[in-house]
């Protein structure tokens, strides 16, 4: 019995090796590096429409569009998952979050059919953000025909 | 060199509010929908108090292209069209001005998963 105490330190450096070691900091600089670069290619791409011609608020549109088709071919191609292994938030929070959300709720439900596999399921995270976001917008507009 | 220093504001930006979505994910394990939400919210109250409009205007792509910016960009179609169009646009707004990524989300969204071929398990 005199193996016991061996055993719990040796169980103690196992716990120990994987035990997270600051992980918040460096998830938090995973995070950053990553969003910062979809946010840095967004602003690249609405300069290149503005350089092109387009209004601001035009290239703005199209760049967020570019974007999310950016993000539906990464997650088609199972790419934006390791990216989002890596990233965490850095690939949930940029708009190419929202659409990679659709794309592998609705990619993992094919099989339950067309309609209410992949129809349905698409709002998976979807549906939350835009039934808030629809009504934040009616109490601000509300606040502000008001106020 | 402006152009330069637009960039790294996009970068830093950005980056930065990806960091606040991560301390909240890993001290709270809050679920993505929810962080979503929560960011998307946070964008709709800190445009209707004013305050996220000029930031976008500093910070660019850095403060669109994160969720909170949906929420600048509904927000701010609610406020822009009650303005031009009265008391309509409060149903209106929101959801015109964020029509074209809301659709284009979900077009390339599903033609996308159509395509797909989800990995193997």
């Amino acid at each position: 019995m005199a193996d016991v105490s061996t055993l719990k330190k040796d169980y103690q450096t196992v716990v120990d090796k994987h035990s997270p070691k600051n992980e918040v900091l460096k998830n938090s600089f995973k995070a950053f590096w990553v969003g910062g670069t979809i946010c840095l290619i967004g602003q690249l791409i609405t300069e290149g429409f503005i350089y092109i011609g387009f209004s601001e608020p035009d290239a703005g549109t199209l760049s967020t569009i570019t974007l999310i088709l950016l993000s539906t071919i990464l997650t088609a191609l199972n790419l934006y998952d390791k990216i989002g292994n890596y990233a965490g938030a850095g690939s949930i929070i940029p708009i190419t979050g929202f659409a990679n959300s659709m794309v592998s709720a609705a990619m993992e439900y094919k099989k339950e059919g067309y309609i209410f596999g992949m129809g349905a399921k698409l709002f998976t995270v979807a549906g939350p953000v835009i039934v808030f976001g629809t009504i934040s917008s009616v109490i601000v507009g509300i606040l502000y025909y008001f106020l | 060199m402006d152009f330069a220093i637009d960039l790294i504001k996009a970068f830093v930006v950005g980056g930065l509010l990806c960091v606040i979505g991560q301390i909240l994910m890993d001290r709270t394990k809050l679920m993505t929908a929810r962080i979503m939400v929560i960011f998307l919210v946070a964008g709709a109250i800190l445009t209707a108090l004013g305050i996220y409009e000029p930031f976008v205007d500093w910070a660019g792509s850095g403060a669109t292209v994160p969720i909170i910016g949906f929420g600048y960009a509904l927000a701010k179609g609610a406020m822009d069209e009650v303005a031009k169009e009265g008391y309509m646009g409060i149903l209106t707004g929101g959801l015109k001005a964020t029509a074209a990524g809301i659709t284009a989300a979900i077009v390339f969204g599903y033609f996308a998963a159509l395509l797909s071929n989800p990995k193997s398990k």
